[in-house]
């Protein structure tokens, strides 16, 4: 296997991203719609929540994952500014819209959960209004990456962006706990705590966040090889128009 | 340094449509407010630091665009790079500059704005103590967000759409600031949070602002 960077080649990176894609998606789908499947129809009603509680298997899930995309992006981000590795710089490109497809259903289940349990669709707590500031960051990522023409310019302006966007919204997540109090709960799912959700709920939240992150690596796995796919085709047409 | 400072100002205060600008919207978007939620002063002072210092923030966000813009269009920019002056350089006079030419003379005003809105009286100190210590950091802020975006035709509105989620924990702290001063509360915290966030941006900033620079000029 030899090492990480062997990846950081176009070629053998699409040519193993097409031989795990398949194996990725089935592991997705199936994970998906046991975790789901089982959320939703064969757990109890939780006793104060009733069954609206069942969003959970898709609002908590889907909040995890928007957060790790943004940790991922900034991971690849460093290795492109690093070590100039383009598959590096396309895989964050890649990334960023599951991201902020991530976060728009973390704030629209949360939403939706809302609603009954705390009285509104929306209130300034501390977590809601950090996941909308994320919101904010992805969308001034992606138009960056929209807005300019040449590819490697692209990549190191959005990838200085993501490394001090990450900054400012971790500063942004303590500036907005101290503006305002919260209606959150704790910690759901640390290893220690009393207070975790019972197992009869667990297990399926467990599955169902597998079938979010295998679905997330089947996604950028696709869409970078495919913006591989996309680059290597510009090439040749301008080879083609030059010969 | 200091001749590049003093140009940057003259230019300012001669080339027309700058200087004078932010301060006349900061004063529009004061009086616009009491127009939108009606003249009661109770609920005027209750919500005038939150005001004051949104109307001072997109007063600073407005003249973003020229901090580095006009120099990348005349190609004077090219020249500062090649100078001897470090890019890190640079950027810090330009953030320094816009400072002196807005958020400087945004603090000044603020006190008379907060007369419209009836700031409460042990308000006024705190207020401009907070714009004061807050208003470098959204210098410094824009200063990149103008860096990133300076190769791009009439990227004014992508770069408020970029430099704005970096307002917020600024926003945050001196608006908190503020407020607490008006209704007397304990202020030391967001006074020591604010002063950090200031600092530590115009330590840390200009790296990031130079290096995206250095991109786009290559």
């Amino acid at each position: 296997m030899g090492s990480i960077w062997e990846y950081a080649n176009p070629v053998k990176f699409s040519r193993t991203a097409g031989l795990v894609l398949p194996w990725v998606s089935i592991g997705a789908t199936v994970t998906l719609v046991v975790g789901l499947v089982w959320g939703f129809f064969f757990t109890p009603d939780d006793y104060r929540q009733g069954s609206t509680v069942k969003i959970i298997y898709l609002h908590v899930p889907s909040a995890l994952m928007a957060i790790n995309v943004w940790f991922m992006m900034l991971v690849t981000s460093l290795v492109w500014l690093i070590r100039r590795h383009h598959v590096s710089a396309l895989a964050a490109k890649a990334a960023a819209p599951v991201g902020i497809v991530m976060t728009v259903i973390a704030l629209l289940t949360g939403a939706i959960w809302g609603q009954p349990m705390w009285g509104t669709w929306w209130a300034w707590d501390p977590r809601l209004t950090s996941f909308l500031i994320l919101f904010l960051f992805y969308l001034g990522y992606l138009a960056l990456w929209g807005a300019i023409d040449d590819p490697d310019t692209a990549a190191d302006l959005t990838s200085v962006l993501c490394i001090v966007g990450s900054v400012f919204a971790v500063l942004s997540r303590y500036a907005v706990n101290f503006w305002n109090q919260g209606l959150h709960q704790g910690a759901t799912l640390s290893l220690d705590k009393e207070e975790n959700i019972a197992d009869v709920f667990s297990t399926p939240l467990y599955i169902s966040i597998a079938g979010f992150v295998l679905l997330f690596i089947a996604l950028v796995f696709l869409r970078t090889r495919t913006e591989i796919q996309k680059r290597r085709t510009k090439a040749l047409l301008a080879r083609e128009r030059l010969g | 340094m200091i001749s590049l400072l003093i140009r940057d100002l003259k230019l300012a205060f001669r080339a027309g449509g700058g200087f004078g600008l932010g301060l006349a919207f900061f004063l529009i978007v004061t009086v616009l407010v009491p127009f939108g939620v009606g003249p009661e002063s109770s609920l005027l002072s209750k919500i005038a630091p939150g005001i004051l210092w949104l109307g001072a923030l997109l007063a600073c966000l407005l003249s973003l665009d020229r901090i580095l813009a006009l120099d990348w269009e005349d190609g004077s920019l090219d020249l500062l790079a090649t100078s001897p002056l470090p890019l890190e350089g640079v950027v810090t006079i330009k953030a320094l500059a816009h400072w002196l030419t807005t958020g400087l003379p945004l603090t000044l005003a603020a006190p008379f704005f907060g007369l419209l809105l009836s700031l409460p009286e042990p308000g006024y100190p705190w207020l401009v103590l907070s714009l004061l210590l807050g208003t470098p950091a959204l210098s410094v802020i824009g200063t990149f967000g103008a860096a990133l975006t300076v190769g791009i035709k009439r990227g004014g509105l992508l770069l408020s759409l970029l430099v704005l989620p970096f307002y917020v924990p600024t926003l945050i702290f001196g608006a908190e600031l503020a407020r607490r001063g008006a209704e007397g509360l304990a202020t030391t915290t967001p006074l020591l949070m604010l002063a950090g966030i200031t600092f530590g941006v115009i330590a840390l900033l200009p790296f990031a602002s130079a290096l995206v620079l250095r991109v786009n000029l290559r």
